[in-house]
C-alpha cells in the first residue's frame, strides 16, 4: 500500500514522502516500514507498543487508534505529525 | 534563529559554519565520508553545546581566546546532552528527540562531520499487562570506567538507567532498578519530577573502581552501587527536603546535580533543590555547605562544577528559589559563586556578567570546567548565551549568543 511519511521521518526514507509497505494490519505495515527503513518504527511507537503522543495515523482519511486495525492492499496510510507550540 | 558572535571585542572570533541539512537527518548510514581534519597541534578545548533546538560545537584555540562555531547539528531536535568520550577522544554521543518523534541516540566518530543513529536506543522492557514505562527522552550520557573502553551509561526521563557495551550503538536496561518495586515507588510520579519530566542524572563512576557507581534522581534521591550496578542503595543522610515531608523517603529528595572530584574521588559535591552539599566518603552523611552562602542569594540552583585537580574548589550558579520559584538569577544579577576551601566560604564571581536586568539562569548540565591551567569555566544559559572564563571565574566573557535555550555544555580536550 501507499504510505505518506510525515516530514520529520523522511530522513529515514531518503526524503521520499510516499513509500510502499505491506501488511494486513497497521502493526504489520509499521513493522514492514521498519524493515525497509530501520529505526523508523520506534520514533512512532514506544516500547510498550503505544502510539507516540504527537504522531497520528490516518487510513483512507479516517484516524486509526488501534495497531491491530486491519488494512487492505488498496488502503492509503498517512502518517502525520500533530503538535502545537513553539 | 542563528547564533552570532558576541560583541565582546576583537579577540573573540567566530566563524559560523553554515547550517548543514544532512546533520539533521538521522540516517543510519554515514552522511559523509570525508576524512577527519583533526589537527596535530597542542591539546585544544571543544565545547559541546546541547540546546532545545539543536547542537553546536565551539572549537577553541590553544589559549582559549577565540572560538570557532560549528553547527547547527540536528537543527530542530531537542538535544539534552552531547558528550565526547574522554577515553578515545573521538566518539561523540548525542541524546536526541524531536517535538513529534520518540527519543534516540546519535553517534559520531569524526566530531560531528557524520552521524549514525543507535541501532537500539534506550527503551524499557515491555510489560504485557500495560503497566510498562516508556522512555520520553534520554537525559544524561556518561562514559564508563577507563577500563571499559566501549561502555557507556545513560539516564532517562522517566527515571531509568541504561548501558551500552558497544560505544552507544545498542542500549539495554541496566541493573534491576528500572523494574524494582521499591525503586518504582521511589521514582514517584510525573508530578514529583521536574517540569519536563522526572529524570535520572549525574551518573558518576569512581575512577578507582569500575563497579563503584552513583546517580541522582529528580526526584528520588542519591543512590550508590559498589557491585557494578547489581544493587543500589540510597545515600541521602543529611540531605534536606521541602518542609513538611519525611527526610527518610528518597522520593522526597531532589538532587539537581552531583559531581565527583577527580583528584579525590571520595569527595562529592551536590547542588540540591534544598541546598548545596558535600560528602567525604566513607561517611554517609551529606553536609550542607550552602549555609555559608550569602543569605540574600541563598543556596538554591541547578549546576555544580568541581575543579579537575583541586578537591577544595567548586562552583555553583545560584538562582531565585523563593516563593513561586522564578528560576532566574537572584535580583536579575547573574553570578557564579566559587569556593576554594570545600564550602567554608564562597566568593561572588560576576565580573563581565550583566550588572542588572538579566533574568536568565543555568540548567544543571549547562555549566562545566575544562582541564586547563588556570581552569576554564563555561556556562550556557536559558537565553541562549554561552559564557566563558579563562581564569576560574575571575572574568567572564560572552562567546556566543542567539542560540536556542541551552540545555547542556561539556568541555572536552581534543588530541
Amino acid at each position: 500500500m501507499k504510505v505518506l511519511i510525515a516530514s520529520p521521518l523522511r530522513s529515514y526514507t531518503g526524503e521520499r514522502a510516499w513509500v510502499e509497505a505491506s501488511g494486513a494490519t497497521l502493526a504489520q505495515v509499521l513493522a514492514d516500514l521498519d524493515r525497509r527503513y530501520p529505526g523508523i518504527r520506534f520514533r512512532m511507537i514506544d516500547e510498550q507498543q503505544r502510539m507516540r503522543r504527537h504522531v497520528r495515523f490516518f487510513v483512507n482519511g479516517e484516524q486509526a487508534f488501534d495497531l491491530d486495525q486491519k488494512l487492505a492492499p488498496t488502503d492509503e496510510l498517512c502518517i502525520v505529525q500533530a503538535l502545537s507550540g513553539g | 534563529m542563528s547564533p552570532v558572535p558576541a560583541a565582546q571585542g576583537e579577540e573573540t572570533k567566530m566563524a559560523r559554519t553554515p547550517a548543514r541539512k544532512k546533520t539533521a537527518a538521522p540516517a543510519r548510514r554515514k552522511t559523509s565520508a570525508r576524512k577527519s581534519a583533526t589537527a596535530t597541534r597542542a591539546p585544544r578545548t571543544v565545547l559541546l553545546v546541547a540546546t532545545r533546538k539543536g547542537a553546536w560545537l565551539l572549537h577553541g584555540d590553544a589559549g582559549r581566546r577565540s572560538w570557532r562555531i560549528d553547527g547547527p547539528h540536528f537543527l530542530g531536535h531537542v538535544i539534552n546532552h552531547l558528550v565526547l568520550d574522554p577515553r578515545d577522544r573521538r566518539t561523540l554521543l548525542a541524546a536526541a528527540k524531536t517535538g513529534h518523534l520518540g527519543p534516540t541516540v546519535f553517534r559520531s566518530t569524526d566530531l560531528g562531520r557524520s552521524w549514525k543513529e543507535a541501532e537500539k536506543p534506550p527503551a524499557f522492557a515491555r510489560r504485557e499487562d500495560g503497566s510498562g514505562r516508556s522512555v520520553d527522552h534520554t537525559f544524561w550520557l556518561a562514559p564508563a570506567h577507563a577500563s571499559e573502553p566501549r561502555v557507556w551509561y545513560a539516564g532517562t526521563s522517566p527515571q531509568g538507567l541504561f548501558r551500552s557495551a558497544d560505544g552507544g550503538v545498542t542500549w539495554a536496561p541496566f541493573s534491576p532498578i528500572n523494574d524494582d518495586p521499591q525503586y518504582l515507588k521511589w521514582f514517584g510520579t510525573v508530578q514529583d519530577g521536574t517540569p519536563d519530566g522526572p529524570k535520572l542524572h549525574s551518573i558518576l563512576v569512581d575512577p578507582r573502581d569500575a563497579k563503584h557507581l552513583y546517580f541522582g534522581m529528580s526526584g528520588g534521591g542519591v543512590h550508590e552501587s559498589t557491585d557494578g550496578g547489581a544493587t543500589f542503595r540510597p545515600l541521602i543522610d543529611g540531605m534536606e527536603v521541602v518542609e513538611g515531608f519525611p527526610r527518610d523517603d528518597p522520593t522526597m529528595h531532589d538532587p539537581h546535580c552531583l559531581r565527583l572530584c577527580p583528584s579525590r574521588p571520595d569527595r562529592l559535591y551536590q547542588q540540591n533543590h534544598c541546598g548545596i552539599y558535600r560528602i567525604d566518603r566513607p561517611s554517609n552523611h551529606w553536609v550542607r555547605i550552602g549555609v555559608r552562602m550569602p543569605k540574600k542569594v541563598g543556596d538554591i540552583g541547578f549546576p555544580m562544577v568541581v575543579h579537575p585537580r583541586d578537591a577544595d574548589a567548586a562552583w555553583v550558579f545560584p538562582m531565585d528559589g523563593r516563593s513561586v520559584w522564578p528560576r532566574t538569577a537572584p535580583e536579575g544579577r547573574p553570578a557564579v559563586y566559587g569556593t576554594r576551601n570545600a564550602g567554608k566560604t564562597w566568593r561572588r564571581l560576576d565580573a563581565g556578567f550583566p550588572r542588572a536586568q538579566a533574568w536568565w539562569t543555568v540548567k544543571r548540565q549547562a555549566m562545566c570546567a575544562d582541564a586547563g591551567e588556570p581552569v576554564g569555566l563555561y556556562l550556557g544559559n536559558t537565553a541562549g548565551e554561552l559564557w566563558a572564563s579563562r581564569d576560574a571565574g575571575g572574568q567572564w566573557k560572552c562567546i556566543a549568543r542567539g542560540l536556542p535555550e541551552i540545555y547542556a555544555v561539556e568541555a572536552a580536550a581534543l588530541p
